[in-house]
């Protein structure tokens, strides 16, 4: 089955801190077609996401498809709040990239 | 009698932190808005700014930025409102803001008004005699209740504001305010709901608003927008010529630095926006209807946020090339931890280790396990009681790296490679000690507002 990369289906995929104990990952379409594939394609959920950052189900707090933006949205809690020693990323905006190359099957 | 609209002007999401740009702002002013509002403030920077009680904006930027919302307001006749000062919203950034405000109206010949200011931070005795009486101080995003030993390691600490002193405020007769630590919305929807706009649609104004052009497309920060609220919608327009407020940004801008983009929970309730209908009004204009505005049951509940001193800190920085170390890295972090613990102990103080080309971004989020990278940089961060033996903690850690000790290593003079043969002074240790919510019986009881009248 072909496949596609998700950074080549979605117009934004971003993470950044939401408050201190949590990262929010946001997934943003400009297409509905491109947001409801990969919706339907149940390649991103709660599970998957767990699996790919070696995570606990648990430690997201949300996952949500928000339909009027076109995307896909899940948090993290952190072990630690934002800046506590041995912080490696202040305002949790680099912790997107394993999201870019989640193989979606297209048609 | 209240108006049929209101139209709030909203220059910069985050005032000072970079300069608001000023062609839009014009653009926005010229259209005669019925207030000014910013936020100044976020708990984005780190726990280090409110433990230390300092900005990270530029002064001249901050001083920029009031000085074109007041230039522009008292012009107009009309409120200017700042919220969560100076980027923590603590008690010196209050009165610094105030100051530039003072400053401001003398350099540039202002006629008299009334400036409002109110503080935010709680001090910890409050907080100390109602965990004695039993009160109990809630956790958020999964943290326990507050312990005396918690408090015991705070420094500072803030209460987020909800409307409630921004309205005193007015009730007062302000003509601008400049408020201590606040929750985003307030600062816009405290207007809104003073002059008569339903709750569910203001607080909304406030949430839309708050960040400025970010609701706007395409991404450009620091440009003005402005929101109208009516009895029945709320409406968003960008002013930057190239920018528009679309269905997909306003959406989009929902969800941003947010766990969840349904819900905005605030001192006083929450705004439920899972049936909010967003509408394309004009070219540069969102509609949005259907927020809920849910009160709080019992009780209003102030959220705090405290920060805590850890200790002093130095940093080191080596890099590493020889594949052979490389491949044992983890061998090498545990050498180097070894002579520490030789000096120091296991305990009284801490050492991290970021490996950059092994995982010193993502560090245990990380999918990717084999290093790829044909070079390492390690950057050690020592962490101690004192500069001394911070000093000395990150000294050892950085050049035993330099030393470690590998059976098989072909190189002998030397396992790292230095930028510099020393570590550097950080700034100290901070952390979030407190992400909470107390309930009052008063809002107001954790912020008092001053009126003044500045003279020319």
């Amino acid at each position: 089955m072909k496949t596609l990369k998700l950074a080549q289906l979605a117009k934004t995929i971003r993470s950044k801190n939401a408050g201190t104990d949590k990262i929010t990952f946001d997934i943003i379409f400009k297409e509905r077609e491109k947001y409801e594939l990969v919706k339907k394609s149940k390649c991103i959920t709660r599970e998957t996401i767990a699996g790919l950052y070696g995570i606990e189900p648990s430690r997201i707090s949300d996952f949500v498809e928000f339909d009027p933006a076109y995307a896909i949205k899940f948090t993290i809690v952190r072990s630690k709040p934002s800046g506590s020693p041995g912080e490696g990323d202040l305002f949790g905006c680099q912790q997107y990239p394993p999201l870019l190359n989640i193989q979606i099957p297209v048609a | 009698m209240s108006k049929d609209e209101l139209r709030i002007l909203c220059p910069n999401g985050h005032l000072g932190f970079a300069p608001t740009k000023e062609a839009s702002f014009y653009i926005g002013a010229k259209t005669k808005p019925d207030y000014y509002c910013c936020d100044s403030g976020s708990d984005d920077i780190g726990p280090g700014p409110l433990g230390a009680d300092i900005s990270v904006s530029h002064y001249q930027w901050q001083k920029h930025d009031l000085k074109l919302m007041l230039l522009a307001s008292r012009e107009q006749g009309v409120p200017m409102i700042v919220g969560s000062a100076g980027d923590t919203g603590t008690r010196s950034r209050v009165d610094m803001y105030v100051r530039i405000i003072k400053e401001l109206a003398k350099e540039h010949n202002i006629p008299d008004f009334k400036l409002a200011y109110f503080y935010s931070d709680v001090d910890k005795g409050y907080l100390k005699e109602k965990l004695d009486k039993g009160v109990v101080i809630e956790g958020l995003d999964g943290r326990d209740s507050l312990t005396h030993e918690v408090l015991e390691r705070t420094d500072r600490i803030v209460a987020v504001a909800g409307i409630h002193p921004f309205v005193k405020a007015l009730d007062m007769g302000a003509d601008v305010i400049i408020g201590g630590r606040s929750s985003d919305c307030a600062i816009f929807a405290a207007p809104a709901i003073w002059e008569g706009f339903p709750e569910n649609l203001s607080y909304y104004l406030g949430k839309v608003l708050e960040c400025a052009s970010f609701c706007a497309e395409p991404y450009g920060a620091k440009e003005t927008v402005i929101g109208t609220i009516t009895q029945s919608d709320v409406k968003v327009t960008a002013m930057h010529p190239d920018q528009r407020c679309t269905v997909a940004s306003v959406a989009g801008h929902a969800m941003y630095e947010r766990a969840n983009p349904f819900y905005e929970y605030f001192a006083g309730g929450m705004l439920d926006m899972t049936n909010c209908i967003y509408e394309q009004y004009d070219e540069k204009t969102c509609r949005i209807k259907g927020p809920k505005f849910v009160p709080v049951e019992g009780k209003v509940k102030v959220k705090l946020e405290g920060s805590g001193k850890v200790g002093e800190r130095y940093i080191g920085i080596a890099g590493v090339r020889d594949p052979y170390t490389i491949k044992n890295i983890d061998q090498v972090v545990e050498w180097s931890r070894q002579q520490v613990r030789e000096r120091f102990g296991d305990t009284g103080y801490q050492l991290n280790y970021r490996i950059f080309g092994k995982n010193g971004v993502m560090g245990e989020y990380e999918p990717i396990k084999k290093i790829k990278s044909h070079e390492l940089c390690l950057v050690v961060e020592g962490i101690a009681p004192t500069r001394e033996m911070a000093e000395e903690v990150t000294m050892i850690a950085t050049r035993q790296v330099f030393y470690a000790r590998l059976p098989e290593v072909k190189g002998t003079a030397g396992t790292a490679a230095f930028v510099v043969d020393e570590v550097m002074p950080a700034s100290p240790a901070y952390e979030w000690t407190m992400n909470h919510v107390i309930p009052v019986d008063d809002p107001m009881e954790l912020f008092e507002v001053n009126l003044i009248e500045v003279k020319r």
